[in-house]
């Protein structure tokens, strides 16, 4: 055998654990040099290449996740991250979302704006958290990896600090999302007090033949608090609207979509993998939240006059259309959950991406009536926005038509045709508001109105890769769902699938894992 | 040749698109857009032509069939094709678009590749709503038919567009929502989107009768609402006060009566017989009413509106009588609708950029001025009414006697009631517009008759609604043999004794 390639071959069998984590190894080195070269770099040099920098490593990154495909499903560090198609499925699709997020920021964030090499690194970090999040299978594991990326987006949300909003954004998202990460921390105390373990397996296995029942739907309980905040279901959404109102808007595509995907994926492994035999509980809790959400959200949605409240209360009802996959029986639910998952963020980060062009980064336009004949304005950036608008609308060709179609064909296939029927109502009821915007964005400039600013007609390489990375994945999503589905579906197999023996024999028996 | 015949119905529906993309990367200069859209167009036209030079006459039920798997589970299949339902009605979408072009050429000054591109968008969407064989491809074209043209009526309204435009959009869109929960119903009993199959498996098949009763009535209130059948005519006649000449021609009537025919009769032949003396009862509701409201319409667009409602309801009623006559008729005046109309939008689009009102009394003594727009329009307005020897009349000649003979006389005079206010609202019309004293608009301006492109898109319309009054049998054979599909046949000849009698 050719030395080196054995030489490889000794390399990866010994450091085998590392590759189970080569995305987040990637992202922090990434994120370290970011930090690193923003340091040493002279006070008046840009910024802006930190940006590519930061865009090249997620795009390395990405390649790693795809990569991890290759790797034998498992996990790895003592049976606390996992690799399989679902946690490879979620890395692809967040490193996809920072990559886009990153390259909307190189272009949007004004020029000598303050630390703006730090601006990459948070986010690089944070990409960091959502990716080990999706990928841990140990209790305490999911709480590091929530806080990681959690802290990171808690000051990206107030980095305009100069504004008055911008602050009051921050700690109101920092107070609540503490609150909502104690209420998670607890539930894993409890769930740790009734079956002596935090591995997510170990629990699956201990929880039929747990004594404490009681303590175990406290803990579920608990747990679901601290998730459905961080995917901004009602009733734990209102930091939603003020939160995304005051932060930059290419942070806020980010944090609409990203952590949302890697709390929708802790949510699917708690629900479908840790506790599934506590179906009977889980599910209506769940139908409850979903239908409450999507009424909420689209009611409160339409009274909107600011884009990104509007934007924000349409995110909670599509929070909504995403949980009633839930109700769908194992694979399907999941898979129809993950696609959801991504085609909702394809089209998110898209219309955020619009929004910030248009608004620009201080939000000079935030108004829904500032948005008047913006067609006529600027028709790229009109045209954009429209598709986008009518993704969301759930127009068929579009990606978010068929995450809606999955989410309720999942419902009715689990037997909850209710819940279908009123997700489909709520998104007649959606199309209402989304259109007032596609319709005024249509709408003949007001010749009275004094000369509207005119649009950047300018659209930048970085921003304008970002728009065709959503438009791209919206529109194959809409029209060849076939792969992405697939994909979807093998991720689902690997988390309903029985949990794979944990290869402890190779390791040095963690305590827990033996019992 | 056998090739093309494969691929002819892709190449149809992809043609608009590719215009739409290369529109959106040519520069908008000189009429640069207006003659890609011209070009793309005709040459749609033509391929649509192909399928009927090419039909086998003889064979029964679907030809130029693709069916390619698209999308594994839900099982979607790319199917198309055509038959004698869908043959003709394919031709004058195809038609029609370049006269939209034509009728477009001057009167859309600002944003002209964003208005092709998304009237060539709607094209591709149309085509496929009478192409698709597969439910969900189906409803997928059905919604998409939505997006531009509410884009279109919002951006280029006259007075209030985007109101127009929304009051469209929802009118069509929340009905489609118990479309699609029907359609999955379907999917769940029988594990198919075919129509073919699920037109076997439904005359075949044990279902709730409940069930497929409520399935029937969410496919019919859907395609009411789009034709649409009297009491769900809210959004016509503001559309076509604010919508852009091309895209009123296309709009109405084509798309919601077709699925009537293929979807509603063609899937649940059974349960239409049950909900068919309630539609005929609202379609002479139709007929009367538009025709009453067009007669005391000030607005030329509002009085084309109602007209539209009561000659559209007339064509339900010819389908919901199912007879073999009156589906016969139906299908023949639908593209006879559609001809005239194209004609007669046309030329009120002409005078509404002219003259830059629709105010009909404004109007008057134009005939001097404008000789040609006048003859033309007292020919389509003449169309529209039925006058023998053009087409409405054997179209509208075959409805009448279908319900005559076969549901009840009281309804056919009724109806022939409308038929006679319709040739009263549009003579006086005519009168107030072409004839009577010279108005002050008509002095205020000079004189501007139609152009060689008006005349290039009049002369061969005119000549079509001649020869389609004259020899309609090019048509009505085809046309029979899609009226009569052979899984329906079966079930609707045992239901209809007295329908076969006038064969």
């Amino acid at each position: 055998m050719n030395p080196v390639l054995n030489h490889i071959l000794q390399f990866l069998l010994h450091h085998a654990n590392l590759f189970r984590i080569l995305p987040e190894v990637v992202l922090t080195l990434t994120g370290v040099l970011v930090m690193l070269l923003d340091a040493t770099l002279p006070p008046h040099c840009a910024r802006r290449p930190l940006g590519w920098v930061a865009a090249f490593g997620t795009m390395f990154a990405l390649w790693a996740s795809q990569f991890q495909l290759a790797l034998p499903e498992g996990t790895g560090f003592y049976g606390t991250v996992e690799t399989s198609a679902f946690t490879v499925f979620f890395h692809v699709l967040i490193c996809g979302i920072v990559l886009v997020s990153l390259l909307l920021s190189l272009d949007t964030l004004p020029e000598g704006s303050h630390h703006q090499g730090e601006f990459y690194a948070l986010i690089v970090f944070g990409a960091v958290g959502m990716c080990l999040l999706t990928g841990a299978v140990e209790l305490l594991l999911v709480f590091i990896a929530l806080e990681i990326s959690s802290i990171a987006t808690y000051i990206l949300a107030g980095y305009r600090k100069h504004t008055a909003r911008g602050p009051e954004a921050a700690i109101k998202y920092f107070l609540l999302g503490s609150f909502a990460t104690a209420f998670l921390l607890y539930g894993v105390a409890m769930i740790f007090g009734a079956t002596g373990t935090t591995q997510i397996y170990e629990i699956a296995r201990a929880v039929p033949i747990a004594q404490n029942h009681a303590f175990i739907l406290a803990g579920l309980g608990l747990m679901l608090v601290g998730i459905l905040f961080k995917v901004s279901a009602v009733p734990f959404h209102v930091w939603t609207p003020d939160v995304y109102e005051g932060s930059p808007t290419p942070v806020v595509a980010l944090m609409s979509t990203a952590p949302k995907a890697a709390a929708f994926a802790l949510l699917l492994r708690v629900v479908y993998e840790m506790l599934p035999t506590l179906r009977p509980v889980w599910q209506p809790l769940l139908w409850v939240v979903a239908v409450l959400s999507m009424t909420v959200g689209n009611l409160a949605a339409l009274r909107q006059q600011n884009v990104k409240r509007m934007l924000a209360y349409s995110a909670i009802a599509h929070a909504g259309y995403l949980l009633a996959a839930f109700a769908g029986l194992g694979t399907s639910g999941i898979a129809a959950a993950s696609f959801y998952t991504a085609a909702y963020a394809a089209m998110n980060v898209g219309i955020f991406a619009v929004v910030t062009l248009v608004s620009g980064y201080d939000e000079k336009l935030p108004l829904i009536s500032d948005y008047r004949g913006l067609i006529y304005r600027s028709p790229l950036l009109g045209s954009l926005l429209i598709f986008f608008l009518v993704s969301l609308i759930g127009i068929p060709f579009t990606g978010g038509f068929f995450g809606k179609f999955y989410s309720f064909f999942a419902a009715v296939g689990g037997g909850a045709i209710w819940l279908a029927i009123l997700g489909l109502l709520n998104s007649g009821l959606a199309a209402a508001y989304y259109l007032r915007l596609v319709l005024i964005t249509a709408q003949r400039p007001d010749p009275d109105a004094k000369s509207a600013p005119q649009q950047g007609s300018q659209i930048g390489v970085a921003v304008g890769a970002a728009l065709l990375l959503a438009v791209a994945a919206t529109l194959v999503l809409g029209i060849v769902p076939g792969d992405v589905l697939h994909a979807a579906e093998s991720g689902a197999y690997t988390l309903e699938a029985p949990p794979a023996e944990i290869n402890l024999p190779t390791y040095p028996a963690s305590p827990q894992a033996q019992p | 040749m056998n090739q093309i015949n494969q691929s002819i119905l892709t190449l149809i529906l992809l043609l608009p698109l590719a215009g739409a993309v290369l529109l959106a990367l040519v520069p908008d200069r000189f009429k640069l857009p207006n003659w890609i859209a011209l070009v793309t167009t005709l040459v749609t036209f033509g391929l649509t032509l192909h399928l009927p030079a090419h039909f086998d006459k003889a064979q029964s039920g679907f030809q130029y069939v693709i069916d390619i798997p698209w999308i594994k589970s839900p099982a979607i299949h790319y199917h198309v094709g055509v038959d004698g339902l869908s043959l003709w009605l394919v031709v004058l979408v195809g038609m029609l678009a370049p006269i939209g072009v034509v009728a477009s050429w001057n009167a859309i000054q600002s944003r002209r590749k964003l208005f092709f591109a998304l009237f060539l968008i709607q094209q591709t969407a149309m085509l496929g709503v009478f192409l698709s064989l597969d439910l969900m491809v189906y409803y997928g074209f059905w919604e998409l038919s939505l997006v531009p043209m509410a884009i279109l009526i919002a951006m280029y309204g006259r007075k209030d567009g985007p109101k127009a435009a929304l009051k469209f959009f929802l009118f069509t869109f929340i009905p489609s929502a118990p479309l699609l929960i029907a359609i999955l119903w379907l999917y769940t009993q029988t594990g198919s989107f075919d129509f073919t199959t699920l037109q076997i498996i439904i005359a075949h098949g044990n279902f709730p009768a409940g069930a497929l009763f409520w399935a029937a009535l969410a496919f019919l209130f859907a395609f009411a609402v789009k034709v649409p059948v009297f009491p769900l005519h809210g959004w016509l006649a503001d559309t076509f006060c604010e919508a852009p000449v091309a895209l009123a021609m296309v709009v109405a009537g084509k798309l919601g009566l077709f699925s009537m025919l293929r979807f509603h009769i063609g899937l649940f032949p059974v349960q239409a017989r049950a909900v068919a003396p309630l539609l005929v009862g609202l379609a002479v509701a139709g007929i009367l009413y538009g025709a009453c409201l067009a007669l005391v319409q000030r607005d030329f667009w509002r009085l084309m509106a109602f007209a539209a409602l009561s000659h559209l309801s007339l064509i339900t009623m010819g389908i919901y009588g199912l007879t073999l006559t009156g589906w016969d008729g139906a299908i023949y005046q639908i593209l006879n609708h559609g001809v005239v109309d194209g004609a007669l939008f046309l030329l009120l689009g002409i005078l509404y950029d002219q003259y830059a009102t629709s105010q009909i009394n404004a109007y008057g003594g134009l005939a001097a001025k404008l000789p040609r727009t006048a003859m033309f329009f007292v020919i389509a307005s003449l169309a529209m009414i039925g006058l023998p020897m053009l087409g409405s009349f054997i179209g509208e000649f075959l409805i009448l006697v279908g319900t005559f003979t076969g549901v009840s006389k009281g309804w056919a005079i009724a109806a022939t009631l409308g038929v006679i206010l319709g040739a009263a609202y549009m003579l006086w019309l005519v009168q107030r517009l072409f004839f009577g004293p010279e108005s002050a608009l008509a002095t205020s301006k000079p004189a501007d008759d139609l152009r060689a492109g008006h005349l290039a898109v009049l002369w061969p319309l005119t000549a079509l609604m001649l020869a389609m009054g004259l020899a309609p049998m090019l048509w009505l054979p085809t046309i029979e043999k899609g009226a009569h599909p052979p899984h329906a046949q079966a079930q609707t000849m045992n239901l209809l004794s007295q329908g076969e009698g006038q064969r």
